[in-house]
């Protein structure tokens, strides 16, 4: 059932352009600091500029070492220094004591520091306090957003989850909007903006001041809709196993800036290989967004296929072969070499996945987003902690559990937390700390109490205000009112029904049919209304902060039929699962539109969790 | 023929253009005035009766537009003036002989004053040369010591001291300043010697080919563009090079030997020919590149204006442009000329006749396919035309020649309209502006627009703007900007009328900045006022920095978070760090929590010990707890570690968190204890989760350590048999295990110990707890062992439908063909009770 091109789907802007803005740009500021020069990168750069300027480029404009940021004492002998860092504190603190430490050793070398996405004032300050403010230039790369493939931009910003959602620093959201305003000013304005969430309603605001401030061009649009969405809105999907193929090398194999690095258990030769995975992989991109339990059928199919245009070979004469080989026979190799890479893939995915533990834990996240058998559930989860199974896997079943419970009872709460501090060591305290703070892990009594009241006041007063009390005292308790916004959604489809995951019927088909993500069921809904009248039950459930803003083309109506009327950009704020990329690829080719995902950062299940850990040194 | 007009009079290669009749009465004209007129026809400044030097009278200074309307009049109080100056922003330079400087807007409103240092004051001001160059307005000063001093921007003052000049006994016959190679330099004569002087050195030159008859330089001048330079020798010889000394253009001889007044280039730029004026008492001398020198007769005392074009004479009633004939014009006025232009505009002449004569002259420059340029060269001369008549008439000849013309591009035709039009209006009486073409193009709109807001000429800026279709944001709104910034500035009316009239004027204009104007308001001492006005400001972010300096932080504060700008907050928590007292610091956070979680993530990687005093002040036991925590794994030293999870158990006690009390309290005793136990069996445990640690002794034998910690923790039952089946089946030892099965029943039940065993291949083993197992398990258990016998039994015993499908997928066909029987049979009669 591979859908290699969906009918009917209107073509999506060129997003190189993008990468070339973004080439240019660092090119020139290279050339601001004249000379041969070493450069310093953030770690977590590399992968990104990559993508966009590669060594050689980097060469040709006098770069002559290249270095990752340790934050350990340097050697380089080079007379300037360059550094490409994001504008984190600790690394320019670490700067700063290398420039004094230069400056105690009587070294005079030239210093620049170029920060990305932009500066912030907080780095200013350090190198300020640091007595190092005159000996460094500064300059911004506005490198704000990596296209991963062609429907999948990346504002590579992974700390945006914590910094926002965790810490309440909201230094991100100014550089979510200058994103969206760049994609504006390159292809075009949108007609309708949605949002849900505190966040996404702080980029919006921002995002319409810098148009305001900025010189107003009026051109064809090659996008219609805009969504933004907070990942606090919904927890529920990224905690969930993922087992659509693309997500499921994520969860298994890490997906890093759209490639992923076999190791030789798949490559089956003792050398790693680097993939990248995205729509130029003709193999990869019809198996990305299939249930993997089609995937080997479908691999072998094409390996079949493979073979039967190998032995086409037979029997040709001699012009024929030439042509075969000038024409057939690379593409074929490369297709084949692809193929038996995600063979390799998949074997070791089924290895791991068809296991019972697996197939034990798959069953225990249905049963907990269906709210059946929570006391299973509970022993599961508290047997995968005594048992050391994983240390993130234990956190994320207890997160689900709490998100799909409204919280713990407080008896299972402490239990579950002293078992699981036992495991895993007491540091974790503050990790529970941090998942209490964003609700994701909560003891029950606070809410409980809560719903009393709310009950109590409510027939003292009329209808209306009860909506507004419960307001107030839902952003108090943070509740996530899952099974209430499940049942109102159907996010989860009737059990018992068979559900035939060669032929999806609908977005749950990516968490095998137990669930539809909470996110694209959201969105999906909005589109369709054109708005939020009619949900405003749901968006109470979810702590409101709703918002649909008509946008400045008002000639929209006229061209409404256009292609770019059926693209629709959604932004995560926070980051987004490949599962829910696969979802809204799978409703685009249902409504025949399509989206484009713009995210802070590719997310998953390990990596939400990680950022919450705060067991490091 | 044609000829000019009126106003305009033709001296050989030059023309004069009368500009304005001066609508000043000077009773002495400018005898005895010190004066100075700003170029690009600016401002005029007079100082009367400067040179009476009796206390009683004060001199008088006066400032005029160039055609002479009185923009101020004030006594002058303050010491002697030198030297009078604009800068190229129009303000007004005094030069004071102790060498300090005052600055005065064109209004003659005091600006601020600054001191040329110390070694002018003590040595006084000799002489003084006000000069422009692209780095702003310089001043330079010859001081009683006979040194120089130079400040190559006043907006930037860098004091220069310049090299001394050897042999220099007296004053300097003459002196200029030159601007070379992007360094301000002095050029000096002294006698007939010529020095150059700049930062480091004092270099002698010679002009090559000054004539030998010459014992001293008396006078010199630069040209605007500081390219050209002329000498005037005491045998009256004009030489005429380029700056830098390297070239001769001509020499001339005035046959005049007395030292004159003033000396100008008169030069358009890449003109060919070098042309100079020199000015004595009533005479007036042009020298070019012949022999023969044009002359003339001036009726009053003048000055010399040098312009990028050409020289502006001011006298005390007239105010002309001498200037070279701009090639166009020449081209089209000179007599008998047969230039595509001059035929064309004959050609339109005849037309208005209604003659045929026209057709014939339009043939003859078409034969010739010279009609684009004769357009071109009528337009062109239209530029260079002061009189609004001959303008129209040679716009007009341009248009008809046009229309024989296709594809011929308009914009040049259009635009020059366009320029005129808001030449014509500038150059009016009125507004006294009078601006060549030349020089406006030199100048740009933007410019000029700002002179006009100097002026205060307002209405005639955004009509100028909205004519020439500037970009709102640079035009309009930028008038209206410095409209009200003036405003505010009005003391007699009150915040209100002021803030109401502002707001309804800016109402609809794009890019105002409010927060500029409100700054304006404050500097004039209207904080109320610019409160009022930043509330106009739709850019919260912009009202941050003037709320910090009108010392209303919590405002700031505010606004800050409300612009949604971490950065901006940040910026504002800095300043407010360094401004108040830390109480007072805290406690402003504390009513603004996103400006307090921001301050905390800064402190977290800064300044630990403020974000403790943080938690402290709020009482925030619990985050108190947390942060002893994390401090405490950040230490290596055990003593420490412990020190701060005690407090850390304070804290939680404090916070009545009991549970992250005990689990602290829980992890000092573990800690105590790993440590004890280090030491004595030399095992690596420090750190170690209670688990790890349980595992760790287990897997080298230490049971009973770990039976300890077991009980001392209170470990579930569960984990302690998952630990022990795990440990001891890793270690192969099967009779241990079995011991630790029989001392009481299993809390995990006895599945794990058959799995745990088949994991570790040992089937035997496995077998002997099958038996254990319960009634649920069965069929699992015994299909773990591969005892399909079993498992069918127990599946058939149960009669439980799905174990037994599972057991049958399980058989094989060919061995277990009896086995799959009976259990299909068993399964018919489960399916169907």
């Amino acid at each position: 059932m591979a859908h290699t091109e969906w009918k009917d789907a209107p073509g999506l802007p060129d997003f190189s352009l993008l990468k070339r803005l973004a080439r240019d740009q660092l090119i020139f500021l290279l050339e601001q600091l004249p000379g041969k020069k070493d450069l310093f990168i953030d770690a977590d750069l590399m992968s990104p500029l990559d993508r966009i300027a590669n060594v050689t480029i980097l060469k040709q404009h006098e770069v002559d070492k290249l270095y990752k940021v340790e934050l350990k004492p340097i050697v380089s002998s080079s007379d300037q220094l360059c550094f490409l860092i994001r504008p984190r504190i600790q690394t320019v603190k670490w700067i700063s004591d290398l420039v004094n430490a230069d400056k105690v050793a009587g070294r005079f070398r030239r210093y620049k520091i170029i920060f990305t996405p932009q500066k912030f004032y907080a780095c200013e300050t350090v190198l300020e306090e640091q007595g190092v403010y005159g000996d460094v230039t500064t300059d911004e790369w506005n490198f704000y957003i990596l296209p991963l493939d062609d429907d999948i931009l990346s504002l590579e910003l992974p700390e945006f989850f914590r910094d926002n959602f965790l810490e309440g620093d909201q230094r991100w959201v100014t550089t979510a909007g200058s994103a969206l305003r760049l994609l504006q000013s390159v292809y075009g304005s949108f007609s309708k903006v949605y949002g849900i969430g505190r966040c996404a309603k702080m980029v919006y605001e921002s995002w319409r001041e810098l148009m305001e401030d900025g010189e107003q061009r009026t051109r064809q649009p090659e996008f219609a809709k805009v969504f933004l969405v907070d990942r606090d809105v919904d927890f529920v999907t990224p905690l969930c196993s993922q087992v659509v193929y693309e997500g499921l090398v994520d969860d298994l194999f890490r997906i890093k800036c759209g490639s992923v690095e076999f190791g030789p258990d798949v490559t089956s030769s003792d050398k790693s290989i680097k993939v990248m995975l995205n729509s130029q992989d003709k193999v990869f991109s019809e198996i990305r967004n299939e249930h993997f339990s089609n995937v080997f059928g479908f691999l072998s199919q094409k390996a079949k296929n493979l073979q039967t245009a190998y032995d086409k070979r037979r029997g040709m004469d001699i012009q024929q072969m030439k042509a075969f080989v000038a024409d057939e026979l690379k593409g074929l190799k490369q297709e084949h070499r692809l193929l038996s890479l995600h063979i390799g893939a998949s074997e070791s995915m089924m290895k791991k996945k068809t296991k019972q533990d697996f197939q034990e834990l798959l069953k225990t996240e249905h049963s907990l987003l269906e709210g059946f058998e929570i006391r299973e559930c509970i022993t599961y989860i508290e047997e995968h902690i005594n048992r050391q199974v994983s240390m993130i896997d234990s956190l994320r079943l207890l997160c689900l559990l709490s998100i799909t419970e409204n919280g713990l009872l407080s008896k299972d709460y402490r239990s579950l937390k002293a078992q699981y501090l036992q495991s895993y060591g007491i540091e974790h305290l503050l990790t529970f700390a941090n998942l209490r703070q964003l609700g994701l892990l909560e003891e029950q009594q606070a809410g409980e109490t809560l719903t009393v009241m709310e009950s109590k006041v409510g027939k003292l007063v009329n209808d209306k205000t009860v909506g507004k009390l419960t307001d107030a005292f839902s952003s108090l308790a943070k509740k996530s009112n899952f099974r209430a916004l499940s049942k109102r959604l159907a996010l989860v489809p009737k059990s018992g029904e068979e559900y035939d995951l060669r032929v999806p019927r609908d977005m749950a088909y990516v968490f095998s049919g137990a669930y539809i993500p909470l996110s694209c069921k959201l969105i999906e809904q909005v589109l369709e209304r054109d708005g939020w009248t009619g949900m405003e039950e749901v968006t109470r459930m979810l702590n409101g902060q709703e918002f649909a803003v008509t946008g400045g083309s008002s000639s929209s109506e006229a061209r409404s039929k256009t292609d770019a009327q059926r693209i629709v950009l959604v932004m995560f704020l926070g980051g987004c699962t490949f599962s829910e990329i696969s979802a809204l690829r799978f409703l685009g080719k249902e409504r025949g539109c399509r989206f484009i995902v713009v995210t802070t950062a590719i997310t998953n299940s390990s990596r939400l969790l990680e950022a919450l850990l705060d067991n490091s040194a | 023929f044609v000829a000019y007009r009126g106003q305009t009079e033709l001296l050989g290669p030059l023309r004069k253009i009368e500009l304005y009749e001066m609508g000043w009465n000077l009773k002495d004209g400018l005898r005895e005035c010190l004066v100075a007129a700003a170029p690009y026809g600016g401002p005029i400044a007079l100082l009367k009766g400067h040179y009476r030097r009796s206390p009683s009278a004060r001199p008088q200074l006066e400032i005029y537009s160039s055609s002479g309307l009185p923009l101020a009049s004030f006594p002058w109080k303050s010491g002697v003036v030198k030297q009078l100056g604009w800068t190229v922003s129009d303000d007004l330079l005094c030069v004071q002989e102790d060498g300090t400087v005052l600055v005065y807007d064109l209004w003659g409103g005091f600006k601020r004053h600054f001191s040329m240092g110390n070694e002018v004051s003590q040595s006084q001001v000799l002489e003084t040369k006000i000069f422009h160059s692209p780095y702003g307005t310089g001043v330079a000063i010859l001081t009683g010591a006979l040194r120089f001093t130079l400040a190559t921007n006043i907006d930037d003052i860098k004091l220069r001291r310049l090299p001394e000049v050897p042999g220099l006994q007296e004053a300097p016959s003459c002196w200029a300043v030159l601007t070379q190679d992007r360094q301000s330099k002095v050029l000096v004569a002294n006698g007939s010697q010529l020095f150059i002087l700049d930062n480091t050195a004092c270099t002698p030159v010679t002009p090559p080919g000054l004539s030998p008859q010459a014992s001293s330089i008396v006078h010199m001048c630069v040209s605007f563009s500081y390219k050209y330079l002329a000498l005037l020798t005491d045998s009256g010889h004009v030489w005429m090079g380029t700056s830098n000394l390297k070239e001769k253009l001509s020499e001339v001889d005035t046959k005049i030997k007395t030292p004159p007044k003033q000396m100008a280039w008169c030069r358009r730029p890449k003109s060919q020919q070098p042309s100079a004026v020199v000015m004595w008492d009533g005479l007036l001398i042009v020298v070019g590149e012949c022999k023969e020198t044009i002359q003339y007769h001036l009726d009053d005392d003048s000055v010399l204006v040098p312009e990028l074009d050409g020289v502006r004479i001011i006298s005390g009633t007239h105010h002309e442009l001498l200037q070279e004939v701009p090639g166009a014009c020449e081209e089209i006025f000179k007599i008998a000329s047969m230039a595509p232009g001059a035929l064309l505009l004959e050609a339109h002449k005849e037309y208005e006749k209604e003659s045929q004569k026209a057709d014939e002259y339009l043939r003859e420059i078409k034969e010739q396919s010279l009609l684009s340029e004769a357009v071109r060269q009528c337009v062109e001369a239209a530029g260079h035309e002061h009189e609004p008549e001959t303008q129209k008439t040679l716009l007009r000849a341009a248009s008809f020649g046009k229309c024989f013309l296709s594809n011929f591009p308009p914009e040049q035709f259009v635009s020059m309209c366009r320029d005129l039009r808001v030449l014509n209006a500038v150059r009016d009486y009125t507004v006294g502006i009078p601006l060549t073409h030349t020089q406006f193009k030199q100048m740009t709109v933007q410019v000029l627009i700002d002179r006009l807001v100097y002026r205060k000429l307002y209405p005639l800026a955004i009509e100028v703007c909205r004519y020439l279709k500037t970009p709102e944001y640079q035009g309009v709104s930028r008038v209206l900007k410095h409209w009200a910034c003036y405003k505010v500035q009005q003391k007699e009316e009150s915040d209100e009328v002021i803030a109401k009239a502002v707001s309804v004027k800016l109402a609809d204009a794009a890019g105002i900045s409010y927060s500029e104007i409100a700054t304006k308001a404050y500097e004039s001492g209207r904080t109320e006022l610019a409160i009022k006005l930043l509330e106009f400001e739709p850019r919260s972010g912009e009202q941050v920095p003037l709320l910090l300096k009108m010392k209303k932080s919590p405002l700031a504060l505010s606004k800050a978070i409300e612009s949604g700008d971490t950065d901006l907050v940040y910026t504002v928590v800095m300043y407010l760090k360094n401004e108040l007292n830390r109480g007072d610091f805290f406690m402003m956070l504390r009513n603004q929590p996103v400006a307090l979680s921001l301050y905390k993530q800064f402190c977290k990687h800064q300044e630990q010990d403020t974000l403790k005093d943080l938690f402290n002040q709020d009482d925030d036991h619990e985050e108190l707890g947390n942060f002893y925590v994390k401090a405490s794994y950040k230490d290596q030293r055990l003593e420490a570690r412990v020190a701060l999870l005690q407090s850390a158990v304070d804290e939680y006690y404090k916070a009545k968190n009991d549970f992250s009390a005990k689990t602290t309290e829980d992890e000092m005793r573990l800690l105590r204890f790993q440590r004890k136990l280090e030491e004595e069996k030399d095992e690596q445990l420090v750190g170690f989760s209670l688990q790890d640690t349980m595992t760790t002794l287990l897997s080298v034998g230490l049971h009973k350590h770990a039976e300890q910690l077991y009980k001392d923790f209170r470990v579930p039952d569960k984990r302690f048999w998952w630990l022990k089946l795990k440990a001891l089946a890793e270690k192969e030892d099967w009779e241990e295990l079995e011991k630790f099965g029989k001392t009481k029943k299993s809390p995990i039940g006895y599945l794990p110990f058959v799995e745990v065993c088949i994991k570790h291949h040992n089937k035997y083993e496995a077998k002997k707890y099958v038996s254990k197992v319960t009634p649920e398990q069965k069929v699992k258990a015994h299909l773990a062992v591969g005892d399909m016998e079993g498992a069918a039994e127990a599946a058939i015993e149960r009669r439980n439908e799905s174990e037994i499908s599972t057991v049958l997928s399980r058989c094989s066909a060919t061995t277990d063909h009896l086995l799959m029987e009976r259990l299909n049979r068993a399964k018919a009669t489960a399916v169907k009770k």
